[in-house]
């Protein structure tokens, strides 16, 4: 099997699995599960990791990547943390 | 200079090579993949949701540690990281914490836009300085990568400013030049990708950047308001799928799992949103501003629309709500911006132990996110099992004593399930109408979000209570306090 065909099946098995992990969701969550997928979608720190990596030398490429880095982290950390505030906020009765 | 996709080659069907560290990464990666999945899924749970994202932030941290194992960065690759994650961590860490719950939604959308923003700057940076021996998936990946990423950047970022205040919808958006305008954008990032081939780093590199950019802002622009969570979470989509993108152009088979991941969940939701404001993605993508049509249909939303309005004061409602024994509240985004949640806990507080049976109406829309208002709710203590969904709820407001609206407008409209030539009919609506009395707590005859005239103001049972929702809140308190209302149940 190509790099290519295996990466396409990937493509297609995670998109499966997103439709079913979600299916039902109560109308309480639906912010936090965006912004808590938002989040998850600022993986693209690893893509920005690899791009630093590759650049060896080459000092634009550098600061390309460190930007991007920034960005993503920024989307992630931001993201799971005031998912985590909105979530901290849910409490049934009788909870204290 | 290497290129990417070969080394995904190997990292994708290399099978005979495998060392010892390349299977404490792949376990890492897969252990990541598990963790994200089970995140993703408890985020839907409401008792499970807290220790699921942090399940997912985890997972998070798991993929990166593997990723630096895999793949060793240089002292001055170091350097460069830890300037990169210092600011990023730091910026997302204040932003996280000073935020108020009121601009969630401005806020998702801001931190959209930087996920995309990310994968838009990888895209650009292989595309410029690696694409020399790239082979013919990398680029269309470096293609796809650029479009969806910009579109996610600056549509973002126009949603953030329309929800802040800081954008009007501009008139020429609304007339169908608009479409014209963004055909010609989407054709310019078309030739850009497919000239990219041919001179990555040239060029058509430039045109689909900006193109993509200028048609993000293009089509966000005329959306309006009431419309933007739509999309917002279509957006968040799309960051999943720069993501992914972004996952062929470096080669990461986890990046491209998360990816997929999220941009399914996003159209769910985006799907979720749709249904519950009977649009559909096409009407909101493409029908430019539900108010701005609303307008010439129904012949103005202005003060002036209206002819049998009643008001009266917050001692009226008080003696109402006293002799109630079921209480609905509907609350709005205009409650929030009152900062108005904890006056309005307190005096549901107050109403339980005079024995009043209390409720929220929770309209799927409520706020400007769905579940918006029950994270508002949640803020200010509100047990989650009092706040009921609209489909439970509706049946129950003819045995209902006392509805008050605060600060929501659109969805308790009637018209919306009577009035054909209304914008909003057939948008699902909580029928407050049913209620045997009505208060509605408004600043002003203004119209609402949407712009849309509201029959419910004009109804016998209904009567408008004017000010501040906070201020009639506390009004409504001392008021009862002053009747004696809770003192007694409680010394008995």
């Amino acid at each position: 099997m190509s790099g290519l065909s295996q990466a396409l099946w990937v493509l297609l098995l995670g998109s499966l699995l997103g439709l079913e992990l979600i299916g039902k969701v109560p109308p309480t969550l639906h912010t936090p599960l965006m912004s808590g997928a938002n989040a998850i979608s600022g993986i693209t720190v690893l893509a920005s990791l690899t791009l630093i990596q590759k650049a060896g030398d080459n000092q634009a490429l550098l600061l390309i990547g460190a930007l991007s880095l920034g960005f993503a982290l920024f989307n992630v950390v931001g993201g799971f943390l005031v998912t985590d505030r909105m979530l901290a906020m849910f409490r049934r009765k009788g909870d204290s | 200079m290497t290129n990417f996709l070969l080394n995904a080659g190997n990292l994708f069907s290399d099978g005979n090579l495998l060392s010892h560290s390349k299977l404490l990464t792949d376990g890492i990666d897969l252990v990541a993949v598990l963790l994200l999945g089970l995140g993703i899924k408890g985020l839907s749970k409401v008792r499970s949701a807290r220790g699921a994202n942090q399940l997912a932030a985890v997972a998070m941290a798991l993929a990166v540690l593997g990723l630096l194992i895999e793949i060793r960065p240089e002292p001055v690759a170091w350097l460069w990281i830890a300037a990169g994650s210092a600011a990023g961590g730091l910026a997302g860490l204040i932003t996280a914490q000073r935020v108020p719950m009121t601009a969630m939604p401005e806020v998702v959308a801001l931190f959209n836009g930087c996920g995309g923003l990310a994968s838009l700057l990888v895209a650009v940076g292989v595309a410029l300085f690696d694409s020399a021996d790239a082979d013919i998936v990398a680029l269309v990946s470096i293609a796809i990568s650029v479009f969806v990423g910009a579109i996610t950047f600056t549509g973002s970022i126009v949603a953030m400013a329309k929800l802040q205040g800081w954008l009007n919808t501009p008139a020429w958006t609304q007339s169908s030049l608009r479409h014209g305008v963004n055909i010609a954008l989407a054709v310019l990032a078309l030739v850009g990708a497919v000239l990219l081939p041919g001179d990555p780093a040239g060029l058509p590199l430039w045109l689909l950047v900006i193109g993509s950019s200028l048609l993000g802002v293009g089509v966000t622009l005329p959306i309006g308001g009431a419309d933007m969570p739509v999309v917002i979470s279509l957006l968040n989509s799309y960051s999943g799928v720069a993501a992914a993108a972004a996952g062929f152009v470096v080669g990461s088979q986890l990046l491209i799992v998360a990816g997929a991941m999220v941009g399914a969940a996003g159209l769910i939701l985006t799907q979720v949103m749709c249904t519950a404001m009977n649009r559909s993605l096409l009407s909101v993508l493409f029908g430019g501003a539900l108010g701005a049509s609303g307008a010439t249909v129904g012949g103005g939303g202005s003060e002036a629309g209206y002819t049998r309005i009643t008001s009266c004061s917050p001692e009226e409602c008080a003696m109402a709500l006293e002799q109630a024994e079921r209480v609905v509240f509907v609350p709005g985004y205009g409650l929030a911006v009152a900062q108005a949640q904890h006056a309005l806990r307190e005096l549901s507080k107050l109403l339980e132990n005079h024995g009043v049976e209390v409720s929220y109406a929770i309209h799927p829309v409520a706020g400007r996110m769905p579940g918006h208002m029950n994270v508002l709710l949640a803020e200010a203590d509100v047990p989650y099992e009092q706040l009921v969904e609209m489909d439970t709820i509706n049946p129950e407001f003819p045995r209902t004593d006392v509805v008050i609206v605060l600060g929501a407008n659109d969805v308790v409209n009637p018209d919306a399930k009577s009035d054909p030539s209304s914008p909003l009919y057939g948008m699902p609506v909580l029928e407050v109408d049913q209620a045997r009395q009505v208060f509605v707590v408004k600043r002003s005859l203004g119209a609402g979000y949407a712009g849309i005239a509201n029959a419910l103001f004009e109804l016998p049972q209904t009567a408008m209570v004017f000010g501040d929702a906070k201020a009639v809140l506390n009004g409504l308190l001392s008021e009862l306090r002053s009747m004696g209302v809770g003192k007694a149940k409680v010394a008995a």
